[in-house]
């Protein structure tokens, strides 16, 4: 060693940040990863950007209807995105809110198929009772194995998407119309039965309405109720749990469960509130970027609600300038992968505090 | 090591350490708990970075960054918890991260591996992979692969803290071989007996503070005592006489395996009297862990049973039941277990929150309440002098003694008639260590029965009325330790081995 | 009987993607990085493959495969790599989850390759429309002479050279992982970073280098699948779900690459399979095509209940590795 030479940068974990600071990280996060969203377009396409972003904002919340359109998207996210919250705050890597959700609503898809002539109200409680049981299904299978045998539930959960979207396939077969188009197209289009109703007039509300409701109702089950914070000991340490005598399997069944049936009220939206059909790219990758939204608002259902806007809403306004702009509709999924990227990225500085080291730095 | 300075957050862990090692000897480094000798090693190990000072090799000022450049350098450490990767085999973890070819040729490898071992008296299987090994065949791979690599100063963390007398022994023989040959030896210690056997000079560390370095025949336990807590303080613990001494808890026969099969406990009984401390002595590992968790409903029981005799002369069978169905019997058993963030307590919760984990299920309400642990919680911050910024405030950040300062106040608070406590004051300085003995005797005056599990027998023989020992799984005996000398008890902490050997 | 060499040839044809996908992400794995952004990195290095090739093509007068072959192959592997570059330096330096971060890189990934697809699409005149079938010929060049050998010829040497250097690079990441220095201490910083770190590797180098290679197998997959398999062309969402099922490979191979090359020949019999029996009715094809996740889920269950040390996924998975952490 001739040259003496020290670390340039260090790196110290923080004992703790004020909210306030963490806040204007993060948003010195959304801002540096605009500029380099920015920096994309101008190098793609050689438009001006700020024409770019008033087309986004036109195309989120321009009209009336994309308005609401924005607004109910952004619940379904959420409603995903809720499903996946009490598993992680487990620990459990539940990535299958895909295969929960399309599960679902193949479920409620089917009810309003084969119940089309059954009295209207036995249509109406059917249909989200399917989708929750079918969600809860598929949540319970890589839980009752990661109980028994702690099978590995990141690629366990993985796998399932897939299966379900095979099974759709495979009901698509039967439900497609016109025969041999693969499509199931609007189901029950003329009597409505099993649709979501309108609500003052608004089509659009009642999801909305659903879903704030289950986030309030879900905030305080994970915040105040006996088996929230069973949860919240499990996933910190399952040796805890079972010292304070709770039942760890149980928990992580009991918890997929409702992770699951949550994925299934979010499916039965999508067929019966706003899609009303069934097909393999229905849910059309929310369960993973849902798992994004979960992750970013730290498992507040509250924070949630506003990440899940901000994602949808430059989904909406990326598709706006597609059409305006002549360029396709996939340029929102690149802007969306940088902002995450971003924000993902951010939380370093929030945990972590980043010191430069002078050279015959004196002691204290 | 000039002037060396540590902060981890807002803890100082090292205080402008000067500390010199030469060639040829053994070196201690001594220090209570806590007293910085670990980060500080780790400095010249290359783990940590020192926020200040000058390291000097062979009159070279150096810069180790990384543990590459403490190898390069010739410096290998032996870390308490092995750094080892454990489904590789011997002979793989010793060559690892070294230079050479791209190709391994394994032969050549296992045959310097044997010449090795030759040179200092070790015995070694070089194709086992380490998961099959027991702790001090671990620590024997470790010392080759250090001087495989060519290390000629050797830093030994708390390497006896897992041996048993007859290993530790053997593994001084080869420490002193090591010498002989010219190699510098450190080793991180807080037992004194090995310091005065072992080193030729000692350093001792104080709250993060070098308090100077003595030759070791210039010592004695008393003068390295005082160097090392500061002040003369006496070693005595109070041992109140039992009253009302009845059975309360009665095991026979435990049995119990780990994951991969393996027996850990061994037809192991007991007897705990309310009124009475307990105390269960053992080489690490030996089944204290198992035994206490068997009794606790936390791990499954092959074979035998355990009973408790409530004061009110009813006999309850706690045979196979889970902690929660032992709960609900209304048998108030209290524990604090050894690994206390990860097991007695939830780390990022807060003490309110801590304190809930053994009463939450309380009422019939779907919702938990809140206010009885938050009171209870500000009552134990008062009573104990726990140093938090609140009661909100997660206990994985607090320090040590202030966790464990949490956990055995939320465990009496129950109001146990049996309190199991493993290694209580590990990681304690002697302040907070003579508050836990102080409440551990406290509840013995209630009449609560104790069973308490410790590394230190010097402890336990003047804290605990009987000792159970333990060995391999097997109850060797049962004494008195009014009575007892510590050279019986370490005898039988190693019977067992003797006889299947 | 032809019917059976037909099907072995298509799903040696299928497994390509695969095992490229499976070895890449095995390599990743082994430094403790779970990499979900596999079914992206695929996208990436096929999108900018067939980018290159198209835009050489358009400007040179005569173009020559060769060239088109190496111009395509390179940007494949800087595309690729990037993708695995920016999902390196989110999870290894700054921490981040990695789970999500690769969702987050499949997101972008996949967007990214639809929208140049679609755009380049466009350029061309219309969806399918693409065509860089000099560069094609080049990649789907078949073993002269052997090809023409009755019965093995066309099931095993009709392939084009990505097909035998998938195999070829099955075997050397296995001599890499079992038999050299660097292999040792790959797998060991996927076991034990910490342990890595206090024996002399250099953990952040290994885990960057590891997965940004990885990246690369997982960009040559996406890059046979356009140029071989398709013949140079693009179809948005074309892949299908390739990614996620190279991913299932890892686990049904447990974590070696050996294991991959006959699981990834399984994986795409299975896939294709729905094809070759006759009298499956189409709502039964669907449920053969779940075949390979459900063959992955039995392995993993099983796995699962024979807890064997060496088949377990590598013990730091998933883990970010902080020296000073206390």
């Amino acid at each position: 060693m001739s040259a003496v030479k020290e670390p340039l940068l260090h790196i110290l974990k923080r004992d703790g940040i004020h909210p306030a600071r963490a806040l204007m990280i993060r948003l010195a996060a959304v801002l540096a990863s605009l500029v380099v969203c920015a920096v994309v377009i101008v190098l793609i396409t050689g438009l001006n950007p700020l024409e770019v972003y008033a087309g986004i904002w036109d195309g989120a919340v321009g009209t009336n209807r994309r308005m609401w359109v924005t607004f109910r998207d952004a619940a379904i996210l959420l409603c995903i995105g809720l499903a996946v919250t009490p598993a992680f705050r487990m620990r459990f890597w539940n990535i299958g809110a895909e295969g929960q959700t399309l599960a679902g609503a193949m479920a409620a898809a089917a009810v309003m198929i084969y119940l089309r002539d059954a009295p209207a109200w036995a249509v109406y409680a059917l249909c989200p009772l399917a989708g929750v049981a079918a969600g809860m299904l598929w949540g319970l299978l890589p839980a009752v194995c990661k109980a028994r045998w702690n099978t590995n539930e990141t690629l366990f959960t993985l796998m399932l998407n897939y299966v379900a979207t095979q099974v759709v396939s495979f009901g698509i077969v039967y439900w497609e119309n016109p025969k041999g188009s693969n499509h199931v197209g609007l189901i029950n289009s003329s009597g409505r039965q099993g649709w979501l109703p309108d609500l003052a007039g608004n089509g659009y509300l009642l999801p909305i309405l659903i879903v704030l409701t289950l986030t309030a109702l879900l905030y305080i089950y994970m915040n105040f109720t006996k088996q929230g914070y069973e949860i919240a000991v499990v996933g910190e340490s399952e040796n805890t749990a079972r010292y304070a005598g709770i039942r760890v399997s149980r928990v992580i069944v009991r918890t997929m469960a409702l992770s699951g049936a949550m994925a299934g009220v979010a499916g039965y939206l999508l067929t019966c509130g706003v899609g009303h059909t069934i097909s393999t790219s229905l849910v059309g990758g929310r369960g993973f970027t849902a798992i994004v939204v979960a992750w970013l608002a730290k498992l507040n259902p509250l924070a949630m609600t506003l990440v899940a806007f901000l994602l949808v809403f430059m989904q909406k306004g990326a598709n706006q300038i597609a059409t305006q702009f002549g360029l396709n509709e996939n340029a929102s999924e690149i802007l969306t992968g940088i902002i995450l990227f971003f924000v993902l990225g951010c939380e370093f500085f929030i945990r972590y505090r980043v010191a430069v080291r002078r050279r015959g730095e004196g002691v204290k | 090591m000039r002037g060396i300075t540590k902060r981890f957050g807002s803890v100082l862990a090292n205080d402008r350490v000067d500390l010199t090692v030469r060639r040829g000897e053994i070196l201690s480094v001594l220090g209570e708990n806590g007293s910085g000798k670990t980060s500080l090693m780790n400095m010249l190990a290359g783990i940590y970075f020192p926020d200040a000072g000058h390291i000097y090799l062979d009159g070279q000022e150096v810069v180790i960054r990384s543990p590459k450049d403490a190898a390069r350098l010739g410096i290998g450490m032996i870390h308490q918890h092995f750094k080892l990767v454990d489904v590789l085999t011997a002979a793989e973890n010793i060559i690892l991260g070294m230079e050479g070819g791209l190709r391994i040729d394994m032969r050549a490898v296992e045959s310097d591996i044997r010449a090795l071992s030759e040179k200092y008296g070790f015995s070694i299987e070089p194709r086992r992979k380490i998961y099959e090994m027991s702790v001090s065949q671990k620590q024997t791979v470790e010392i080759v692969k250090m001087l495989y690599r060519g290390a000629n100063i050797l830093i030994l963390d708390e390497p006896t803290a897992v041996l048993t007398p007859q290993e530790t022994r053997r593994l001084f023989d080869v420490l002193r071989n090591m010498r002989d040959q010219g190699h510098a030896v450190v080793i991180i210690t807080h037992k004194l007996d090995e310091v005065l056997s072992l080193s030729d000079r000692v350093t001792v560390l104080r709250k993060g503070r070098s308090i100077g370095t003595v030759n070791t025949c210039d010592a004695t336990v008393r003068s390295l005592t005082e160097m090392m807590v500061g002040e003369k303080i006496s070693l005595d613990i109070e041992r109140p006489e039992p009253v009302g001494r009845a059975l309360r808890l009665k095991a026979e026969g435990l049995s119990c395996v780990n994951r991969e099969g393996r027996a850990v406990l061994c037809d192991a009984s007991l007897e705990a009297y309310s009124g009475e401390i307990l105390g269960i002595a053992g080489i690490a590992g030996s089944g204290q862990k198992e035994l206490l968790e068997a009794i606790a409903g936390l791990v499954p029981v092959q074979k035998g049973r355990v009973a408790y005799v409530a004061p009110d002369g009813r006999t309850h069978e706690l045979t196979r039941m889970s902690a929660s169905k032992i709960r609900d019997l209304g048998v108030r058993l209290a524990f604090v277990p050894e690994d206390r963030l990860g097991m007695g307590l939830v780390a990022s919760m807060g003490m309110t929150g801590n304190m809930m984990l053994r009463t939450y299920r309380r009422g019939r309400s779907l919702f938990f309440e809140r206010r009885q642990p938050r009171t209870l919680a500000e009552q134990i911050v008062q009573k104990l002098q726990v140093s938090t910024p609140g009661v909100e405030w997660p206990v994985g950040r607090l320090s040590g003694g202030n966790v464990q300062k949490v956990l055995v106040g939320r465990e009496i608070a129950s109001a146990p008639q049996v309190l199991m406590v493993a290694y209580p004051v590990r990681g304690l300085d002697i302040n907070a260590s003579h508050i836990i003995y102080r409440l551990l005797n406290e509840q013995k005056r209630a009449g609560v029965a104790i069973l308490c599990v410790g590394e230190d027998l010097d402890v336990l023989l003047s804290l605990c009325d009987r000792i159970l020992v333990l060995a391999d799984g097997h109850v060797t005996g049962v004494r008195d330790a009014r009575t007892v000398s510590k050279e019986e008890i370490g005898l039988l902490m190693t019977s067992r081995k003797e006889a299947q050997a | 009987m032809n019917d059976i060499l037909v099907f072995v040839q298509k799903a040696i044809a299928q497994s390509v993607p695969l095992l490229y996908g499976a070895n890449g992400e095995i390599l990743t794995q082994k430094s403790g990085n779970l990499n979900l952004g596999v079914p992206g990195m695929m996208y990436m290095g096929g999108i900018a493959g067939l980018m290159g090739a198209f835009y050489y093509e358009r400007a040179a007068a005569v173009p020559s495969p060769v060239a088109g072959m190496l111009i395509a192959l390179l940007c494949a592997l800087l595309a690729s790599g990037l993708g695995a570059l920016i999902y390196s330096l989110l999870t290894i330096t700054l921490r981040a989850d990695q789970n999500v971060t690769g969702l987050a890189l499949t997101t972008f990934g996949m967007g990214f390759g639809n929208f140049f697809g679609g755009s380049l699409s466009q350029l061309a005149g219309g969806v399918g429309q693409i065509s860089t079938a000099v560069t094609a010929s080049a990649f789907r060049a078949k073993i002269p002479w052997l090809c023409d050998l009755p019965v093995v010829g066309s099931v095993l040497f009709s392939h084009g050279f990505l097909t035998y250097f998938a195999l070829i690079s099955a075997v050397l990441l296995n001599a890499f992982l079992y038999h050299t220095r660097k292999g040792l201490s790959l797998r060991s910083v996927g076991e034990n970073p910490a342990t890595a770190d206090a024996a002399g590797v250099n953990v952040t180098l290994s885990k960057y280098l590891a997965t940004v290679v990885g990246g690369m197998f997982a960009g040559l997959g996406g890059l046979f699948f356009v140029m071989e398999y398709t013949g140079g062309t693009w179809v948005n969402n074309g892949f299908g779900d390739r990614g996620w099922l190279a991913i299932a490979l890892v686990i049904f191979a447990r974590w070696r690459p050996l294991n991959a090359v006959w699981g990834s020949v399984l994986f795409g019999g299975l896939y294709i399979l729905y094809l070759y029996i006759h009298g499956l009715d189409r709502s039964m094809q669907e449920i053969f095509k779940a075949l390979p996740y459900l063959v992955t889920l039995a392995v993993l269950v099983l796995t699962s209940l024979r807890k064997k040390r060496e088949d377990q996924p590598p013990a730091g998975l998933g883990r970010p590795y902080f020296r000073e952490e206390r």
